[in-house]
This record gives C-alpha cells, sequence and structure tokens, in this order.
C-alpha cells in the first residue's frame, strides 16, 4: 500500500500549476492584490517561491531551514521580506503572504484522499510545520534588516554629534546637541580631552544650546567633563544656557561651579580677552581709506 | 476635577527615560505651558524617571492631563515594584544618594513641580505623584 502512495514532494510538483493558480486566485480574493505591491512582482514572488519550495522538497531537504538545500527558498524570503518591507508591509503582513500557501496544498492534499490516513496526517503536519519556518523567516530577515538600520544610526548619531572645532589659537568649542546619555557623554569627554592635548588649548567652550534638558545627570556630566578638562589645564565655559534652563537649574539646587554665558558670542569674548586678545571694529575714515 | 486623557508608558531602560521626556514635552505644549514651565516639568520628570529605571528596577508612567473648573494641568504618576525608599526625608534631602549621583534629584522634582507626593513601602515599590498647573 506504501508504494501506492503519493508523496507530498510529488503530488506538489505534479500539480505546481494548479497550486499556483489556487494560490494567486486566493490571494486575489482576500485582497492581498492591491496598490501598494505591483501584480507582476506579486505573482513573480508566488511562482518563484513554490518553485523553489518544489525543487528543494523533491531533493529531500530536511526539516531544517539553515540547510544548503534550502538556499534558494531563504533567497527568495529575503527577496519577498525586502520588497515588502521597503512597500511598507508589516512583518506579520508578509508572513501571512507566506502562510496563504497552506490552503491550497491543504486543498490539494484533502482531494487526494488517501487510505493511509496515518500517514496524510502525518504530511499534513509536516507541511504545516514547513511553511510556519517559511513565514516566520521573513519575519526574522525583516527584523534583522531593522536592527542593522537603527545600529548604524546610532553609531552616525555617536560620531556626528560631537566635533570639536577650534575658534581660535588655543580657544576649542564643544557644541553639544541632544541627549546626553553616558555613552555619548563619554565619546564627548574623550574627544575634548584629545583635541586639548593636540591643540594645547587654554580654553574650552562647551555650548548647550542644543541640549533641550538640563538635570542633574547631564550636570553631573557637564561637570565631569569640566574637572577633567581642568587637570589638563585648560579652563571651560559653559555657553548656550537658555532662561528656562537657568531656572530649572536654580530649582534643582544645581552648582556647576565654573563660568558660563548665555551666548557662544559672549563665551568667545571672554576667552579672547583673558587670553589677551581684543576684537575691534576698523574705524572707517572715508578720506584717508588707503592708507 | 477631570482627567482628560490617561496614558500609561513603560519605564524600563534609559531610552524610556528619553520617551518620558518626549511625551511630556508633547503633552505640557498641548496644554499650553509656557516653555519655562514645560522645561520644568519636563526636567521633573526625566529626575524621577531615571530614578524609577535605577532604583525600582523599573516600572510606569501614568501620564494625566487634568481639568479643574479654573485651570488645566499635567499630573505624572511614576509607580516601580522595586526595594523602595526606607526613609522619604532622608531621601529628599539635597546631596544624600544611595547611588552614585548628585543627590538633588528627588529633592529638585518636588522643587520644579506644584504637587509632590512620595508613597513607599519597602520591599512593595514606591509611588511617585508630580503635578503642575498651567499659569
Amino acid at each position: 500500500m506504501a508504494n501506492a502512495y503519493i508523496s507530498l514532494p510529488e503530488l506538489i510538483s505534479k500539480n505546481q500549476t494548479t497550486l499556483l493558480h489556487d494560490w494567486i486566485s486566493l490571494q486575489r480574493q482576500t485582497g492581498a492584490f492591491n496598490r501598494r505591491i505591483k501584480e507582476e512582482v506579486l505573482l513573480e514572488q508566488s511562482r518563484g517561491l513554490l518553485t523553489e519550495l518544489c525543487s528543494a522538497l523533491q531533493a529531500g531537504a530536511p526539516n531544517d531551514l539553515k540547510a544548503t538545500e534550502w538556499s534558494a527558498t531563504r533567497k527568495i524570503l529575503e527577496e519577498v521580506s525586502g520588497t515588502r518591507t521597503s512597500l511598507g508591509f508589516t512583518p506579520a503582513e508578509t508572513a501571512t503572504f507566506v502562510f496563504s500557501l497552506k490552503e491550497p496544498i491543504f486543498n490539494l492534499l484533502f482531494a487526494k484522499t488517501d487510505s493511509n490516513v496515518e500517514k496524510q496526517q502525518q504530511e499534513i503536519w509536516g507541511i504545516n510545520l514547513l511553511i510556519d519556518k517559511l513565514g516566520l523567516y521573513t519575519t526574522e530577515v525583516a527584523q534583522s534588516a531593522r536592527e542593522n538600520v537603527i545600529a548604524r544610526q546610532q553609531q552616525e548619531l555617536i560620531e556626528l554629534s560631537t566635533p570639536v572645532v577650534e575658534l581660535w589659537e588655543g580657544i576649542l568649542a564643544l557644541p553639544l546637541i541632544g541627549t546626553l546619555d553616558s555613552e555619548r557623554t563619554q565619546v564627548v569627554m574623550e574627544n575634548l580631552l584629545e583635541r586639548l592635548v593636540t591643540s594645547s588649548a587654554e580654553f574650552a567652550i562647551i555650548d548647550i544650546t542644543g541640549v533641550p534638558t538640563v538635570d542633574t545627570l547631564v550636570a553631573q556630566h557637564l561637570i565631569k567633563t569640566v574637572s577633567a578638562a581642568r587637570l589638563m589645564g585648560a579652563d571651560c565655559i559653559i555657553s548656550g544656557i537658555r532662561p528656562q534652563i537657568a531656572q530649572t537649574i536654580v530649582h534643582l539646587g544645581l552648582e556647576l561651579n565654573v563660568v558660563s554665558k548665555a551666548t557662544m558670542a559672549d563665551a568667545f569674548a571672554l576667552a579672547l580677552r583673558r587670553t589677551g586678545r581684543s576684537v575691534e571694529k576698523r574705524v572707517a575714515s572715508p578720506k584717508n581709506g588707503s592708507l | 476635577m477631570i482627567v482628560e486623557a490617561d496614558d500609561v508608558l513603560p519605564v524600563r531602560s534609559t531610552e524610556d527615560v528619553v520617551r518620558v521626556r518626549q511625551e511630556v514635552r508633547s503633552r505640557t505644549a498641548a496644554v499650553g505651558f509656557s516653555l519655562v514651565d514645560q522645561t520644568k516639568l519636563i526636567t521633573a520628570a526625566s529626575e524621577i524617571a531615571r530614578n524609577t529605571v535605577i532604583y525600582g528596577g523599573g516600572g510606569t508612567l501614568r501620564l494625566q492631563i487634568l481639568q479643574n473648573t479654573t485651570r488645566r494641568g499635567v499630573r505624572l504618576i511614576f509607580e516601580d515594584k522595586g526595594p523602595g525608599i526606607p526613609d522619604i526625608e532622608r531621601a529628599l534631602t539635597d546631596g544624600y544618594t544611595s547611588g552614585s549621583g548628585l543627590g538633588l534629584g528627588l529633592g529638585g522634582a518636588r522643587r520644579l513641580s506644584n504637587e509632590f507626593d512620595i508613597a513607599s513601602k519597602p520591599g512593595e515599590g514606591t509611588t511617585i505623584t508630580l503635578a503642575r498647573w498651567k499659569r
């Protein structure tokens, strides 16, 4: 009796055209065809997935998606996940696309009822598990793509947001922007201290115009940065203290113990004065202009 | 007094602290707080949210918009199931910390709010309520 039994891979590959037709019309009914994804793309991906699934099954691929027999199937799933994510589909919607293949396959299995019920049940269960794995794989792909993006952006943010600028010989400026969590503050402090060594600057202006909230943790980080700079022989000036920040700092009871100025311009002027320089406006004398 | 809006946010990580600040900023702006009042409540929220993460082992924030007959305000209720605060008076003293901070956050948050309340039981958790009214 076992000989008469048509195995599942055989059944699927024999009926590949019917399956694809059924699957596509099912997707049409459930509204999977819509303006978000081009019909050609959906048709091509459905066909591709089914073809690769068949050839993998025929090659006797094990039940583990990591096996080499599945590499072509994995590739097409990655492609499906990629196009759909970029079109704004949720991972659940993408997985549902794969899961929807169950219905036509099951219909096919039920139609070819075999006397060997036990064997048929096993195969149904097997294909069920397999399609679940395929669907979940698209979710995994989408997730790891997203995590990569986040990790890269975090890295970019850390690098972008902490430049040390030389305003004048011996005067550095450190414009801080955004949230000062501890990881970024560490980078800020290192950048500043390194530049203090290479430029042997006497003054560092730390500008906090772009820091939306100054709470005790931010203040603590600022104080630490200022003390470290002081140990290296540089004086710090904190600039960019807006009125609302000044009031909040007072209510918090914070003592920054550092010279501070409302604007970067004021801080720069002070640093120039302290280093024995002055900025003067040239008096224009129209008659002796050329002299 | 009417509670117009009542939302719950997780306060479990330092990323959540950033989100708490953003949410408080958008709520206070929506109610029409001045920039100074916004900044005060945001800073107070930042302090308590960080305490919830560091000392309370994570918890939740309930963000409410209040309306009574004459004025509107924002109330923040931070709740954790952490070890609790054994001596509240001492914890509110400026310069005292059981951790590595400046010891100004809790007292500072009280000074930055119009209404402030701590309920804490050792071993059971801490609930801190802050409110600020639109001037």
